[in-house]
């Protein structure tokens, strides 16, 4: 386009302009690119030629503001990146410091951040679960995962006060101990979760033949290209290859849990679909509830402890630095952390965005789609804005 | 108008010393104004039905505010249309953009002049009944090309652009289907497709043949959703990918027009499948047909109808969307074919004397199969009710 205008209107033909294709502007405001991500699509009748993601109408300059706070001043920063799940992004964070200062919580709080960050799973894999129900067309399904994420909310907000925003893992420990009858609360949520929102999910969504011929066989990733685009969790996954944190290199003491990672198997068409990617996170749910389950048989047999007693009253680090790494319910979510030594700051802190790597291969799968399947791939692809634009 | 005439002659007293043209008037306008007022007001309670509905489904509770369990809530929704700000954006084609709607809501009341609500409850017996169904229907299309194109908006016109490619598909299958019961009954009247039903459901059209004419109801309600954009053929308006389709820049009065078609057209679609399959105005049973001579045959067509509009509501909250593609396989290479067969089939099943009034199974056939199917549909109920129950007591312990 550019060269045919700078050549001079002496060389310019007719057949120069572009009349076969139109561009396509999706976002900032569409009700299904998941916040304000914008797509910009160069499309032939239904079919899309090119895609190219903007990014960046939710930048709130994340790294940049925590290096103005002291240490466990950033948490409350970490919680507004992936909104939809801020447990797992402070307990990254923490984990990342904990590295730094070199403490080691104890048996009991690691367990607490076990059921909490599993419940973040849960209610957050609820949310991406439901709006690709939505995305396809199906309405239904999302209200009734949303109705178990209100549950999951209630449980936390007993907790620590908040729905959304938590400001739960604190550097060496959490804020709040769990309330009295939290376990049992618990356990009711899980059975009725357990016995109806999942198999009602598996019969209304992922078994409609509608729901298969939408998804298995669109948007698919092989294991190489999710490699060498640095995708992780259960987009990883769903490529088939079993890589899990939790498994591979546990930390809170993930090791004393038993469950499966679930990968893709293909069951409709080859491996890697948004469909495979969407069953794993469908399958993982129900996994994080048996973890949910194991941690709080070890609470009720275990003693309470002071959850503050590792809490240190000023964090100074020695210089040095650090790079943590947790799984996320969107993949691996990894901090880099600078210390210089000298002041309560942390000299840099970076953030490695499951979401953001997941965005980057999303030009590569959207050539040659239709417009309906670009929405499938985008929601199967699970990105939050707020963590891509931090 | 024969029959309207010697009514209002009845009802009004002094009326029979008024000219002739006088009493025509009378006789087009009043049941002309009757029926547009209350297919009019029929969208306010299908929308409250819809949205209560899908509350139930979806373990809410449903519109619950605004009047005795939320039953106004329509109307204040209407309300708030009425005198909301119609929004012009820069660059739409004021005319086209003001017509469309009104094209829309013409091809969806038009087809009401046919509808038989009794033997003599009906604005014209047009002797051309079905073909005229089919013709004034498409003319909504027109109106959703024209508004998706006047909108000066990508998203409208891949939604007018949709609209047009699934509803010309869609009448072809649709249109074969219509073709059969013509072909049984030898007339285009709908007048005399119900009256061919007469007697009970043993003698409806969905029972003739038996295992054809079924299978030809389905394919003819199938395409009819598709013709009213409903999920999981609602491509055109697909709110997750074109934002809201052909409507997307409408707002207040324009916007609650599209709206009222939508409902509209799910209700003509529902009344011409009950006249064509389901009898029509004719009662299960003829003793219920009518009480102390006071017929019911207009309150049996509604039922009809609104159970068809239940089934449609009832899929909308259940199924996912088709892509475009997937859409126009459905149409062109399951539904057509399937509809030439039966087309080809029934044709010749007419031309052998034996069948010529069906299969000799048919009379029986009829109460069987529908006291099985809701026989099964209440079994399987109670059994997830009962189950739920022994499920909730499991939880408790």
């Amino acid at each position: 386009m550019a060269s045919a205008i700078g050549s001079g209107a002496a060389d310019w033909k007719l057949d120069d302009l572009e009349t076969d294709e139109m561009v396509l502007n999706m976002g900032p405001q569409h009700p299904s690119t998941h916040g304000v991500l914008r797509i910009e699509l160069k499309t032939d009748g239904e079919v899309v030629k090119a895609a190219r993601p903007h990014i960046g109408y939710l930048h709130r300059c994340f790294e940049k503001h925590a290096e103005s706070v002291d240490y466990p001043g950033v948490i409350p920063y970490t919680d507004r990146m992936d909104y939809v799940a801020s447990m797992g992004n402070s307990l990254g964070y923490a984990l990342a410091v904990e590295k730094l200062l070199g403490i080691e919580t104890s048996p009991y709080v690691s367990t607490i951040r076990v059921i909490m960050a599993e419940l973040q799973r849960i209610a957050s894999h609820c949310v991406a679960v439901g709006t690709y129900g939505m995305d396809i067309g199906a309405f239904t399904p999302f209200l009734h995962l949303l109705r178990d994420r209100e549950k999951i909310l209630d449980l936390f907000e007993w907790t620590c006060g908040a729905r959304l925003l938590y400001n739960y893992n604190w550097v060496g420990g959490v804020s709040h101990d769990l309330p009295e009858g939290f376990v049992k609360a618990c356990r009711q949520f899980l059975r009725e979760y357990d016995a109806i929102t999942i198999p009602e999910l598996m019969d209304l969504l992922i078994g409609n033949k509608i729901f298969i011929k939408r998804t298995a066989g669109v948007g698919v990733l092989p294991v190489d290209l999710a490699i060498s685009y640095d995708l992780t969790g259960p987009n990883l996954r769903g490529s088939g290859l079993p890589r899990d944190l939790r498994k591979d290199h546990p930390y809170c003491g993930y090791d004393r849990f038993e469950f499966a990672v679930p990968v893709g198997r293909g069951e409709h068409g080859p491996v890697g679909s948004c469909f495979d990617r969407n069953w794993v996170r469908c399958i993982e749910m129900a996994e994080s509830s048996k973890i949910i389950h194991q941690a709080l048989d070890l609470l009720e047999k275990s003693e309470r402890a002071d959850v503050h007693e590792k809490v240190p009253k000023r964090v100074k680090p020695a210089k040095g630095e650090v790079y943590s790494r947790s799984e996320a319910p969107r993949g691996q979510l990894g901090y880099y952390v600078v210390a210089d030594g000298t002041g309560v700051n942390p000299y840099r802190v970076k953030v490695k965005s499951p979401c953001f790597t997941a965005m980057s291969v999303f030009h590569v799968l959207a050539k040659g789609m239709m417009i309906a399947d670009i929405i499938a791939l985008i929601g199967s692809l699970d990105v939050v804005l707020g963590e891509i634009d931090r | 108008m024969d029959f309207t005439v010697g009514l209002l002659l009845k009802l009004v007293p002094g009326l029979g010393g008024a000219p002739a043209w006088v009493l025509i008037t009378l006789g087009a306008v009043v049941p002309a104004v009757l029926l547009v007022t209350m297919m009019a007001l029929g969208p306010i309670l299908y929308v409250y039905a819809e949205t209560k509905i899908a509350g139930f489904m979806q373990d809410r509770i449903g519109p619950k505010r605004v009047g005795p369990h939320g039953m106004l809530q329509t109307v204040a929704d209407a309300v708030k249309l009425l005198f909301k700000e119609a929004i012009f954006p820069a660059g739409v084609d004021k005319v086209l953009f003001v017509l469309a709607p009104c094209i829309v809501n013409v091809g969806a009341f038009l087809p009401f002049v046919v509808v038989p609500f009794g033997s003599h409850l009906q604005t014209a017996d047009l002797n051309v009944g079905v073909f005229y169904v089919t013709a004034v229907a498409s003319l909504s299309t027109v109106g959703l090309i024209m508004a998706g194109w006047a909108s000066n908006n990508k998203y409208a016109l891949f939604g007018g652009m949709r609209s047009a490619a699934q509803i010309v598909s869609y009448e072809i299958p649709a249109v074969m289907i219509l073709l059969i019961p013509v072909m049984i009954v030898g007339s285009l009247s709908l007048q005399d497709i119900v009256a061919a039903q007469a007697g009970g459901l043993q003698s409806w059209l969905l029972f003739r043949y038996f295992p054809l004419m079924p299978i030809a109801f389905l394919i003819f309600f199938t395409a009819g959703m598709a013709e009213c954009n409903r999920t999981p053929f609602d491509i055109p308006e697909a709110e997750s990918e074109l934002v809201a389709g052909f409507h997307t820049e409408y707002s207040g009065f324009f916007f609650a027009m599209f709206f009222m078609a939508e409902y509209t057209e799910m209700f003509v679609i529902s009344a011409v499948t009950s006249v064509l399959f389901l009898g029509g105005f004719h009662a299960p049973h003829p003793a219920l047909q009518d009480i102390h001579g006071f017929g019911l045959g207009f309150l049996w067509l509604t039922a009809k109808a609104w159970s068809l509009m239940f089934v449609m509501m009832w899929l909308r909250w259940t199924l996912p969307r088709l892509r475009v593609d997937q859409l126009m396989y459905v149409a062109w290479k399951v539904l057509l074919p399937i509809s030439m067969v039966l087309v080809v089939a029934v044709g010749a099943l007419l031309m052998i004397p034996a069948t010529r009034n069906g299969f000799p199974w048919d009379p029986y056939v009829g109460w069987l199969v529908t006291i099985a199917v809701f026989g099964a549909l209440v079994a399987w109920m109670a059994g997830a009710r009962l189950a739920k129950k022994r499920h909730v007591r499991d939880l408790a312990a």
